[in-house]
C-alpha cells in the first residue's frame, strides 16, 4: 500500500466514522484511534494526534447549527471550560509520559464505558422544577431554552461536582484524543440537572476548546502528522456534516445499536492488543 | 426567572460566535485539502511509515517552521498551517467571549474567559513555562 492508497483508505474510514458518530450522537473520535491503531497499524500516539484534530473540526463545524437553535449556554460552557482545559493540558502531559500499552488499556475501558452508556441512554427528562441553587445563581447559570410551547426556564445545581467531573473529561480528552462528549453530558445532564438538549449543545460547544488545549501540546511535541491528520480531518468533517443532514430526517435506533456493538468489539480488541504487546 | 438583561445581546453574540467557528473550519479545511493535494502529488507513490513512532521533524512543530515550509510550498507544511488555523478557531472564540463579556460589563465572566484563554495559550506554547 503506498501513501495515496493509505490516505484513501483512511479518508473513507474517517468519513464513515464521522457519519455514524454524528447520526448516533456518539461522536466520530472514539473509533478513529482504534481504526488507525488496530486496522492500519499506526502508532497510537500519531493516531491520537490525528483524532484530536478531527474532534476540533466536528465540534466547531457543528457549533454554528447548535448556536442558532438557542440551546447552548455560553456561561455554563466557558465556566466549566476552566476545568476541561486544565484537565486536557494534564492529560496531554500524561500522554507523553505513560507507556503506549497503558494508554491502550485506558482507551479500551473508556470505549467500553461509552458503549455501555449509549445502550442505557435514557429519554430526555423534563426541566427540573427545583428551587435555585445559590452558587449557580451567583454565577448567572440559570437560563431558558426554546421548548415546544415557548421558553422553558431551568435551574443549575451541584456546580462543584459538575466542575470536578469536567476536569476528568478534560484529562481523558487530552490523554486519548477524544471529545469525551459522553462524560461532559453526564456532568451537565445528570449531575448539574441541566436539560438534556442544553447539555448536548453546550457539550459540543466545549469539546473544541478542550481539544484545542491539548492539541497545542501534541503539535509542539511532534505527535500531529500532517499526512495522517489530513485524511482524518477531512473525512470526519465531511462525514459528520452529511450525518447532521440525515439527523433531522431519521432517528435510527438500529444503526445506534450496530455502532455501539462495533465500539464494544474495538474496545475489547484494544485492551487485548495492548496487554499482549501488539499495539 | 431568567436574567433578561442582555439576553438579546447574548443571542446576537452566540450567532457571531457560531459563524466565526464555521468560517474558521471551512477555511482550514480548504487549506488542508490544498496541502493534501500537493503532498499526495509529490509523495503519493511512497510507502507510509506510521508503524514506528519518530515524532515530527522540528519544522512541523511550531509556527515559524510551519510558515517557512508554507513559503517553500511543501505539502506537509501547508496541511500543518490548516491544522494550526483549525486549532486557533476555538481559541478565537474564547478571545471573542472576553470582548463580548466586557461589552456586557460582566467582569466575572470576562475574567473566567481570560483564564481559559491563558490555559489555551499555555498549551499552544508547548506547555513550557
Amino acid at each position: 500500500m503506498n501513501i495515496l492508497e493509505f490516505t484513501g483508505v483512511i479518508a473513507v474510514g474517517s468519513f464513515v466514522a464521522g457519519f455514524l458518530g454524528s447520526i448516533t450522537g456518539l461522536g466520530g473520535g472514539v473509533v478513529i484511534v482504534p481504526l488507525l491503531a488496530l486496522a492500519l497499524g499506526v502508532d497510537i500516539r500519531y493516531a491520537i494526534g490525528a483524532s484530536l484534530v478531527s474532534v476540533i473540526a466536528t465540534s466547531s463545524g457543528a457549533a454554528a447549527a447548535y448556536v442558532k437553535e438557542g440551546f447552548s449556554n455560553v456561561r455554563i460552557g466557558i465556566f466549566l471550560e476552566i476545568a476541561t482545559s486544565a484537565g486536557a493540558l494534564g492529560g496531554a502531559f500524561l500522554a507523553t509520559r505513560l507507556p503506549v500499552t497503558v494508554i491502550g488499556v485506558i482507551f479500551g475501558v473508556v470505549l467500553l464505558y461509552s458503549a455501555y452508556h449509549a445502550m442505557s441512554a435514557k429519554s430526555e427528562h423534563a426541566a427540573s422544577a427545583q428551587s435555585p441553587d445559590p452558587l449557580a445563581v451567583r454565577l448567572q447559570m440559570d437560563a431558558a431554552y426554546p421548548g415546544d410551547h415557548g421558553l422553558v426556564a431551568y435551574h443549575v445545581h451541584r456546580v462543584p461536582m459538575g466542575f470536578g467531573l469536567m476536569a476528568i473529561a478534560g484529562i481523558l480528552s487530552g490523554l486519548l484524543g477524544i471529545g469525551s462528549g459522553a462524560v461532559k453530558v453526564i456532568a451537565m445532564d445528570q449531575i448539574m440537572g441541566i436539560p438534556f438538549k442544553v447539555s448536548t449543545a453546550t457539550s459540543n460547544f466545549m469539546i473544541g476548546v478542550t481539544a484545542a488545549a491539548s492539541a497545542g501540546v501534541y503539535l509542539s511535541r511532534g505527535y500531529i502528522d500532517p499526512g495522517l491528520a489530513m485524511p482524518v480531518m477531512l473525512g470526519v468533517l465531511v462525514g459528520s456534516t452529511v450525518g447532521a443532514r440525515f439527523l433531522s430526517t431519521a432517528r435510527t435506533p438500529l444503526l445506534r445499536k450496530i455502532f455501539t456493538g462495533v465500539i464494544s468489539i474495538l474496545a475489547l480488541e484494544m485492551i487485548y492488543n495492548s496487554l499482549s504487546g501488539k499495539l | 426567572m431568567e436574567p433578561e438583561s442582555g439576553s438579546l445581546a447574548t443571542e446576537k453574540m452566540d450567532i457571531i460566535i457560531g459563524n466565526l467557528l464555521r468560517a474558521g473550519v471551512i477555511l482550514s479545511g480548504a487549506i488542508v485539502f490544498i496541502g493534501g493535494l500537493v503532498y499526495l502529488f509529490r509523495h503519493g507513490a511512497e510507502a507510509p511509515a506510521y508503524h514506528v513512532f519518530h515524532g515530527e521533524p522540528s519544522d512541523l512543530r511550531g509556527v515559524p517552521g510551519i510558515l517557512h515550509d508554507v513559503v517553500a510550498f511543501r505539502g506537509r507544511g501547508i496541511i500543518q498551517l490548516g491544522l494550526l488555523l483549525l486549532i486557533a478557531t476555538p481559541v478565537a472564540r474564547v478571545a471573542y467571549l472576553i470582548y463580548a463579556f466586557v461589552l456586557q460589563k460582566d467582569r466575572l465572566y470576562a475574567a473566567v474567559a481570560l483564564l481559559v484563554l491563558l490555559l489555551l495559550a499555555y498549551g499552544l506554547s508547548g506547555g513550557r513555562a
